[in-house]
């Protein structure tokens, strides 16, 4: 079976800055992958590489068996058109720290707004999926406010439910819960754990270790730009092995 | 149950009513002073005209006159018109001036540093006489012609006004964009919307809550600046009352004639500004202020349900 994701020697650097210094991982289809580790380790810069949001310096990284950002002819590599990048990106849904809602639009409008977009869907069937999605993150009333009248929590579930609209294979989450009041955490992690069930392949970058143990099927720690340690998060979460680990779960749980 | 817990202090008697405090308010007599003084000045200013040479039933008389109006159908006209291509060529400075490309942002760099380093009247003097340097337009087998033909005094009122304006709309639309958070691009984008899509649907709307207040006040503007296309012999609102003016020898009633009309049309757009100013700001606030009409009706439907309660 392809892998969803596939890194290999992963590197970016910004200036002279090396972010990330060699990244190998897999993620399976149908997985969901937790990435932990401190501040400034390199999380957000490679979730930014699966979607090309960030372009990498060397080594190879692939989802679903084509590489991302370029296309490989004999052993030339061609850069992809910024079309072509857009088009691989209908298939990645990324939810992000801060929501990023679109404030100009209503939640319906933001969640309707790609598929009528980009995949030229009508408005009509775009709204009939946006309302549905919208009911299965709890916020079917709120379709009509715009993100200013919502609480981060209700963002944050708009935001998902806007990235799952394009209907992705994959989605990746980037510290979703970190921007919001501790009681509203717990309404987006029942949404993700709604979607791990249902077969998702989901990226987590996440410090909500008690999600990672539950709901991860495997967990990577990440430190100053390279993979400390990975398996099992029961594994992983209970008994590191590595000291690195060690001192940062100390701190974090 | 019938026992009841006796409760300590004065919980049970209902705490005092507040009794309305009499007071005597300070008294402001130095802004008694000031308004007799204001007062006293425009009443003087207003006698002065009064008496002084004019003949009042000059403006009414001509401040429908079809030329008049002419001229204030000309002046609203190269105002849009001019608006129109400043905005529009404003917008695409401002993308050059943002593209990592450095030959367009330097391009547009250059086109700013020119058009707002010189003034707008010589701008409008050096279209309407290029024809000193250039002869003939030749674009080739799409049009020629005389330059003079060509460089109409409206074309010159359009050139001059517009290309000017796109420089500062330029700088606005620049503001505007760059202060859309990044966040809003990276969303889009990782939604798989293109540069362009993303500009358009996404940037440029919430740009506008930036760019529209001072669009409004450049609109205004315009219209003020107008005035000047006189130098090109377009005629305008100024040009027709000047005329008049010579002609009925009201020379300055005509010119109190232009203001009463230039005051009309600055007015009427700054109500215009009110709304779009309102409708760019949706989603930025929980809720939209009421505009005065809202405020008007709201108060006059309620007006009959209030009659008891006159409170402070
Ligand atoms: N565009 C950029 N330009 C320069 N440096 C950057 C840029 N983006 C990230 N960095 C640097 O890369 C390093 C890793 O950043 P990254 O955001 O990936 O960390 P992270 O693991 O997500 O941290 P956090 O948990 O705080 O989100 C940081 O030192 C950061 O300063
Ligand atoms: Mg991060």
């Amino acid at each position: 079976m392809t892998p969803m994701v596939k890194a290999e020697g992963v590197h970016k650097s910004f200036g002279a800055v090396q972010v990330l210094k060699g990244i190998d991982l897999e993620v399976a289809p149908r997985e969901v992958f937790c990435l932990i580790g401190p501040s400034g380790s390199g999380k957000s810069t490679f979730l930014r590489c699966i979607n090309h949001l960030e372009k990498i310096n060397s080594g190879r990284l692939s989802v679903d068996g084509e590489l991302v950002g370029y296309r490989q002819k004999g052993d030339k590599l061609y850069e992809l058109r910024d079309r072509e990048v857009a088009e691989k990106r209908r298939d990645i849904g990324m939810v992000f720290q801060r929501f990023n809602l679109f404030p100009h639009m209503t939640a319906l409008e933001n969640v309707i707004e790609a598929p009528v977009q980009v995949k030229k869907e009508t408005k009509a069937v775009a709204r009939e999926r946006a309302l549905k999605l919208l009911d299965r993150v709890g916020l079917a009333d709120k379709a009509g406010n715009y993100p200013s009248q919502l609480s981060g929590g209700q963002q944050q579930r708009v935001a998902i439910a806007r990235a799952l609209a394009m209907e992705p294979k994959l989605m990746l989450f980037d510290e979703p819960t970190s921007a919001l009041d501790p009681e509203l955490v717990g309404d987006v992690l029942d949404v993700m754990r709604g979607l791990a069930e249902d077969g998702m392949t989901m990226i987590v970058v996440t410090h909500e270790m008690g999600f990672a143990r539950e709901v991860g099927d495997s967990v990577v720690f990440m430190d100053d730009g390279v993979v400390v340690e990975s398996g099992n998060p029961r594994d992983v979460l209970t008994n590191p092995q590595h000291e690195r680990t060690k001192s940062f779960l100390s701190k974090v749980l | 149950m019938t026992t009841k817990i006796d409760k300590v202090g004065p919980v049970d008697s209902p705490p005092p009513a507040p009794e309305n405090l009499k007071a005597i308010p300070v008294r402001h007599y130095g802004r008694w002073v000031s308004a007799v003084i204001a007062i006293a000045l425009l009443v003087t200013l207003v006698l002065a005209f009064a008496r002084g040479d004019v003949d009042w039933n000059a403006i009414p008389e001509y401040f429908f006159d079809s030329e008049v109006l002419r001229g204030v159908r000309n002046t609203v006209w190269i105002t849009i018109l001019s608006m129109a291509l400043g905005v529009a060529l404003g917008i695409i400075l401002a993308v050059m001036r943002l593209s990592k490309n450095p030959v367009t942002s330097s391009i547009a760099w250059g086109y700013i540093w020119f058009f707002r380093g010189t003034p707008v009247y010589v701008q409008l003097l050096v279209w309407f006489n290029l024809g000193l340097v250039f002869n003939y337009i030749n674009l080739g087998p799409i049009y020629k012609d005389e330059w003079s033909d060509f460089m109409t005094p409206f074309l010159a009122a359009l050139l001059g006004l517009g290309l000017n304006e796109a420089a500062y709309m330029a700088e606005i639309c620049r503001a505007g964009l760059q202060a859309v958070d990044e966040g809003q691009t990276e969303a889009s984008h990782a939604l798989g919307m293109s540069h362009a899509k993303t500009l358009r649907r996404v940037v440029l709307p919430q740009a506008m809550r930036v760019i529209v207040p001072p669009t409004g006040n450049e609109f205004i503007n315009m219209l003020k600046t107008t005035s000047l296309v006189i130098a090109v012999q377009y005629w305008d609102l100024l040009q027709a009352t000047t005329n008049v003016g010579q002609s009925t020898g009201a020379t300055a009633e005509m010119l109190f004639l232009a203001a009463a009309w230039y005051l009309i049309l600055t007015s009427v757009l700054s109500v215009g500004q009110y709304y779009l100013e309102r409708y760019y700001a949706r989603g930025s606030s929980r809720s939209l202020p009421m505009t005065p009409l809202q405020k008007i009706r709201v108060n006059l439907l309620s007006g009959s349900n209030r009659q008891g309660g006159a409170s402070a």
